[in-house]
């Protein structure tokens, strides 16, 4: 597939209420890096806070003439909630130098354009910015929390048709912000592509679980007590890997870490109201010492059963490690001769 | 020569961390008067409130995706203090790596990406490093620019390895951290950061990065500027020389640090006060917000942050920014690299403060210098670490207390200021680098650092988005979600 003929797939980038990160975390692609990666398939940024020369009138003046049709708009990506606060005005953020709410903008720029990416939880449905009492009336493009709505409307389709792509993530992975581009850009990426919650199932169909280096202590619920010990974090310490819909584990952050690699538990950023999961992020809630969050598809009898049983068939070396920082009880060195 | 006052407003600014909007008055081809405007409010403090105060560890680090260690480190500081406990010794060191790791991070993407882009814009096209300075950092395109945002992602493998990921890791706790490193981990640790020293010798410097963390005294800086290794460094220094950077964008001269990475002697580079000609040590007692030129409830006193409040008031006419004003003893306060290499008595440091004080040039000076010290300290930290040793020092939360933590972001002083009661967060404040740096005018009308080092910046004809007004702002390395959070 020759893209070099084509004209390059645009793409507007503006930031609202969030924190950065998901351009931050962008900014480490690797293998191919950022640049490399968009070349590839002769994606270009019209303009980009983090990256572009264009400052202050410049800016404006493109983002004028994009909702003017005079420069064409592949896809609006939008980093960070929307701020619909105070009453309703937006000014909790207005885009600096143009005296106006960014989430007029930001509606304004959707109307225009192919496709509108939501990057990041914040941007999807509102994010830790919408935590707690709300201050700035934070939602996300197309979702409020987990309602349909947000600040385009439940009803809001792009000219593609597409309704808003869910990037979500608290922060996103590069290559997920990466794929998705690449997909619309090829025009590969379909409605039934994405999940209930607008989100590419290329990422959201697996679990953070999967590949998780910590499975041997799960199937034998060896549990860790504290930070820093090495067994499985779900049932005392928060961690939601085993509902938490994206491909952490199988990826590899920033070389080859995951939240779960790093000691803490997952707390399923990729999901809408993650930011408010009714309890201590870092505990488990349990109803008589059985977790309440149980594993996705998982029927809480079987869970109960095949736990009680795992619990009394666990190896003593796991046993052991589970509550240490580093491997007390190494796996046994079998003579290989006796199978 | 006219002397009508015209205004400017200039954003939105990119290139700097979050929104930010400058009001200039200008006359006779210069700025007279600078007003600073944060214009994203998402009220973080106000978030933290009615929670856990563990939860801390999870919120407060999204106020900011360029330095959410730091505000991790803050928050895990304040919740040490509540719980009255101290990190393991691995958890020390394992925490300064990581805290080092981004503010690393945060200078190379400050100088590279955000930056230097400014002296490739076609305005400089008469000049004789233009070709040069083009060809090395165009926005996004020039081969430092690439360079260092892949040198910057082996440096980020620090954070794979210790931390899980970045940003918005839960790695740092109150005791230490969640992981520890086995031998493995400490030999790629070695390679990681043997790899990114290799490159910043090469291309960024020139030079081992001893030699730029013993640069002495202006006299030897100048000396690298005439005949030092070629490299980014250098051609900064010629540039800064043409243009007389070390003339613009000087502000009060006072230096805030809380000192940063806890080593067994102390810190590596100490914390207080410098103004004056003297270093002093600084009392946190002293700190307060003044919230008269903010958009915000309570402008009839200064507020101790255990005390402080976040009401926005979105109807209010005399503020004009959502940041409030923080105050050490009622003085504005600059804070950054250069104030903490002054702080903490680095030669170079001191004797550019002494001569010119802080400016464009000096701001720069001080990240790159501390970017070679705290590499060459992060090298000696991977081998401190005992595997097999203790990571995580296990606390208790009380239901009722306060305390502070103190940490040191790339863009300087950070503190959180938490009050629980009936185990719940019941008051949370946060004072960020550049809320300091980009303070507005208090109850006295004293203005912020950015807004007096704007103050006789030179406008060309016909410019609506100076330039030097940029080299200023950019100067500082400002994060303006921070700022407000």
């Amino acid at each position: 597939m020759s893209t070099l003929a084509r004209e390059p797939f645009t793409v507007l980038w503006l930031q609202s209420g969030g924190c950065g990160g998901c351009t931050m975390s962008l900014l480490c692609a690797e293998a191919p890096d950022l640049a490399a990666t968009l070349a590839s398939a002769n994606i270009r940024f019209l303009w980009h806070p983090t990256l572009s020369e264009e400052t202050g009138d410049e800016a404006i003046a493109l983002f004028e003439a994009v909702l003017a049709g005079e420069v064409r708009l592949d896809a609006l990506c939008i980093e960070g909630a929307l701020l619909r606060g105070p009453n309703g005005t937006g000014r909790f953020h207005t885009l600096a130098g143009t005296d106006t709410a960014t989430i007029d903008w930001a509606r304004r720029l959707a109307a225009v354009a192919e496709h509108v990416v939501a990057v990041g939880t914040c941007a999807a449905y509102g994010g830790v910015t919408a935590a707690g009492v709300n201050p700035a009336d934070a939602c996300g493009l197309q979702y409020d929390g987990r309602r349909p709505g947000g600040a385009l409307g439940a009803a809001f389709r792009s000219r593609s048709g597409l309704p808003v792509v869910n990037v979500a993530g608290c922060p996103t992975h590069p290559n997920w912000v990466t794929e998705t581009l690449m997909l619309l850009a090829s025009d590969l990426m379909r409605a039934e592509d994405l999940d209930s919650y607008g989100r590419p199932r290329f990422y959201a169909d697996h679990l953070v679980h999967h590949g998780c280096p910590r499975n041997e202590y799960y199937e034998y619920k060896a549990s860790a007590e504290k930070m820093s010990d090495l067994g499985c974090m779900m049932e005392h310490l928060g961690c939601l890997g085993t509902q938490a819909h994206a491909d952490c584990n199988t990826r590899l952050w920033n070389g080859e870490g995951s939240c779960t690699r790093g000691g803490h538990a997952c707390i399923n950023c990729t999901a809408p109201e993650f930011e408010e999961p009714g309890h201590a992020f870092l505990e488990t809630p349990k109803i008589g010492g059985i977790p309440v969050g149980l594993p996705t598809d998982m029927p809480k009898a079987w869970f109960i059963a095949l736990s009680s049983l795992a619990k009394a068939a666990t190896p003593d070396r796991l046993r052991r490690n589970a509550t240490a920082d580093h491997v007390l009880t190494p796996p046994a060195v079998r003579d290989i001769r006796k199978r | 020569m006219s002397t009508e006052t015209k205004r400017l407003v200039v954003g939105p600014f990119n290139r700097v961390e979050g929104d930010l909007e400058v009001r200039l008055d200008v006359a006779d081809g210069e700025v007279r008067q600078a007003f600073v405007n944060s214009p994203l409010f998402r009220g973080f403090e106000r978030i933290l409130e009615g929670r856990d105060p563990r939860d801390a560890l999870v919120i407060a680090p999204r106020i900011c995706g360029i330095c959410s260690v730091s505000q991790s480190h803050a928050a895990a500081l304040a919740l040490a203090g509540l719980e009255g406990i101290a990190p393991t010794d691995n958890g020390r060191v394992a925490t300064n790596l990581i805290l080092a790791t981004e503010n690393v991070a945060d200078h190379l993407t400050h100088f590279h990406v955000f930056f230097m882009p400014d002296f490739a814009r076609a305005i400089y096209e008469d000049r004789p490093w233009f070709a040069t300075a083009a060809r090395r950092f165009k926005a996004a395109q020039g081969e430092s620019v690439r360079r260092a945002l892949a040198t910057r992602a082996t440096l980020l493998h620090v954070m794979g390895l210790l931390a899980g990921r970045w940003p918005h890791t839960l790695a740092i706790q109150p005791g230490g951290v969640a992981k520890g490193a086995d031998a493995r981990d400490q030999m790629r640790l070695i390679a990681t950061l043997g790899a990114v020293r290799a490159d910043l010798e090469e291309r960024l410097y020139g030079a081992p990065l001893e030699r730029v963390a013993e640069i002495a005294d202006v006299a030897e800086l100048e000396a690298w500027r005439q005949a030092g290794p070629d490299g980014d460094f250098r051609l900064f220094l010629e540039i800064a020389a043409d243009l007389d950077l070390a003339r613009l964008g000087r502000a009060h001269d006072r230096f805030l640090s809380y000192g940063a990475y806890a080593l067994d002697e102390g810190r590596l580079y100490t914390g207080g006060t410098f103004a004056n000609g003297r270093a002093k040590g600084l009392d946190p007692a002293a700190i307060t917000e003044d919230h008269s030129f903010a958009r915000m409830e309570g402008r009839e006193a200064p507020h101790p942050p255990f005390e402080g409040s976040t009401f926005p008031d979105g109807a209010d006419e005399t503020g004009y920014t959502w940041c409030k004003a923080p105050r050490l003893s009622g003085l504005p306060f600059e804070t950054g690299a250069f104030a903490r290499q002054v702080v903490a008595g680095h030669p170079l440091a001191r004797d550019l403060a002494a001569r010119e004080g802080a400016n464009v040039r000096a701001r720069v000076v001080g990240r790159l210098v501390e970017t070679a010290r705290t590499l060459i300290a992060m090298e000696g930290w991977v081998r401190q670490l005992h595997p097999g040793a203790p990571w995580c020092a296990q606390g208790a939360m009380p239901q009722s207390g306060r305390a502070f933590g103190l940490t040191e972001a790339a863009r300087g002083a950070l503190g959180h200021w938490m009050v629980v009661e009936k185990g719940r967060i019941a008051r949370y404040q946060i004072i960020a680098p550049t809320t300091w740096n980009f303070s507005p005018r208090d109850a006295v009308g004293q203005p912020g650092p950015l807004e007096t080092a704007l103050v006789g910046a030179p406008i060309r004809q016909g410019e609506t988005t100076p330039v030097s007004v940029q080299h200023i702002v950019r100067s500082f390395d400002p994060c303006m979600v921070c700022t407000v959070h």
